[in-house]
């Protein structure tokens, strides 16, 4: 009898295709990807229903942390020379006298949580360093001396003519005279429009917002 | 799988002196670039979407100095929410009413606030008399953004929340309450300073429920 010849089929698959696939979406996450700034301290944002992206550029971000200390930062991308000016204007009206290679690390700077007294020694610190150094937070719940004023002072000056947006974004954790702190200081400045960050939650089911967002997207 | 093809086997030799050159394969072993690729796309694809921050517009009303100018509240349709200590609420119908007799101070939780609200809504919503002067420009503008119940826009026009926290109040108590107007649709709300009276009342309250 003659025996029936089974055909060996190879293992060998031809892996290309697979592979430019493999490689073209690590490619578009690499480029899509953008990787947050080290910040010195962590901040876990409290959800809310409301959501709208971020803005990027040309706006100040205010943070509180667990312990309700104040730091300022600006975000300014586009536009580094921004915050040439904000440090300068905060040179001039302090009398701080900066060194030009302190003013040069404010544009690497992330966040600022000090008090005026101690910004030249904080700049002074190479920017890839300040994430470690302890701040104390910047000054806000003494009326008299809320700092924060003149940060937005400043920064509002260097974008005149310019939209410019507020993010507050706080821990959860903080007390509200922090929060109340630093509205306080925005709406002496005569901005009374302002983002919290939050993370995002979904909206309770039968309520009045799920109605009314229904016929929005409709 | 991808391996490489030897090809070490197939070198006849056809007598003394012929020297073949050995054939080597074209085909390399991609499976450590394809193990080393699909690494980093699984790492790209969580450090990029696992966070997306958003964010949540607030305005506040501007200083006002003039008393005449301020906005009136019509008592009947107020409730005053005020934030304490261990995510507790502290409210009140219309004014503040403590003595012997009446006393509308009461304490709630962040899971019942939502069925207070919706009550004192309805509440006002049934209560509502139809005044053309105010109701038509709501109205009409309802009807622009294109809500079908553009009918109803108008009838808690009178329904306001006011919101106090205290000191011991969080931030994350602050984020959920103002959540909480979005979520119930309250279209007038305000945050405002809490006053001795009701600060003392949350702190007896406090005192005897034993607060922390």
């Amino acid at each position: 009898m003659p025996s029936v010849k089974i055909p060996k089929k190879s293992t060998d698959t031809d892996m290309t295709p697979f592979v430019d696939i493999a490689f073209l979406i690590l490619s578009f996450f690499i480029m899509a990807t953008k990787f947050k700034p080290p910040e010195p301290v962590e901040i876990t944002t409290p959800g809310s229903v409301l959501s709208q992206a971020l803005p990027e550029s040309n706006a100040v971000l205010i943070s509180i942390d667990s312990t309700n200390k104040v730091y300022y930062a600006l975000l300014s991308e586009k536009e580094p020379e921004k915050f040439d000016d904000v440090i300068n204007g905060v040179n001039s009206t302090q009398n701080l006298g900066l060194t030009p290679t302190e003013i040069r690390n404010f544009r690497k700077t992330y966040m600022v949580g000090v008090p005026f007294a101690g910004l030249k020694s904080f700049l002074n610190v190479d920017p890839n360093e300040q994430a470690k150094v302890d701040q104390p937070g910047i000054p806000v719940l003494d009326s008299t001396n809320n700092q924060l004023l003149w940060w937005i002072r400043l920064t509002k000056d260097a974008f005149k003519g310019q939209p410019l947006k507020f993010l507050i974004k706080g821990d959860g954790n903080s007390k509200y005279p922090a929060f109340e702190a630093v509205v306080d200081a925005l709406r002496k400045n005569e901005e009374f429009k302002y983002e919290l960050v939050t993370s995002l939650e979904d909206v309770p089911h039968g309520s009045e917002l799920k109605k009314v967002q229904r016929w929005q997207t409709k | 799988m991808a391996s490489i093809d030897t090809g070490g086997d197939g070198g006849h030799k056809k007598g003394p002196g012929v020297k073949k050159a050995k054939k080597l394969s074209t085909r390399v072993d991609m499976t450590p670039m394809v193990d080393l690729g699909f690494l980093l796309i699984t790492f790209f694809v969580f450090t990029a979407t696992m966070q997306t921050p958003t964010a949540m517009d607030l305005n506040m009303p501007k200083d006002i100095k003039d008393k005449d100018k301020e906005t009136e509240v019509k008592q009947s349709g107020a409730l005053t929410l005020m934030l304490g200590k261990g995510n507790n609420i502290y409210y009140y119908e219309g004014q503040l009413e403590v003595s012997a007799e009446k006393n509308n101070f009461k304490q709630t939780t962040f899971k019942e606030v939502r069925k207070i609200i919706l009550d004192k809504k309805a509440e006002v919503i049934g209560k509502h008399y139809h005044n053309p002067e105010i109701c038509n420009p709501i109205q009409e503008s309802a009807k622009k953004k294109g809500d079908p119940d553009w009918q109803d826009a108008c009838k808690d026009v009178d329904f306001v929340v006011i919101i106090k926290p205290d000191a011991d109040a969080t931030y994350k108590n602050t984020v959920d309450i103002l959540d909480e107007m979005t979520i119930n649709q309250v279209k007038r709300y305000a945050m405002v300073k809490i006053t001795d009276v009701e600060l003392g009342l949350i702190k007896a309250t406090e005192q005897s429920t034993g607060i922390k």
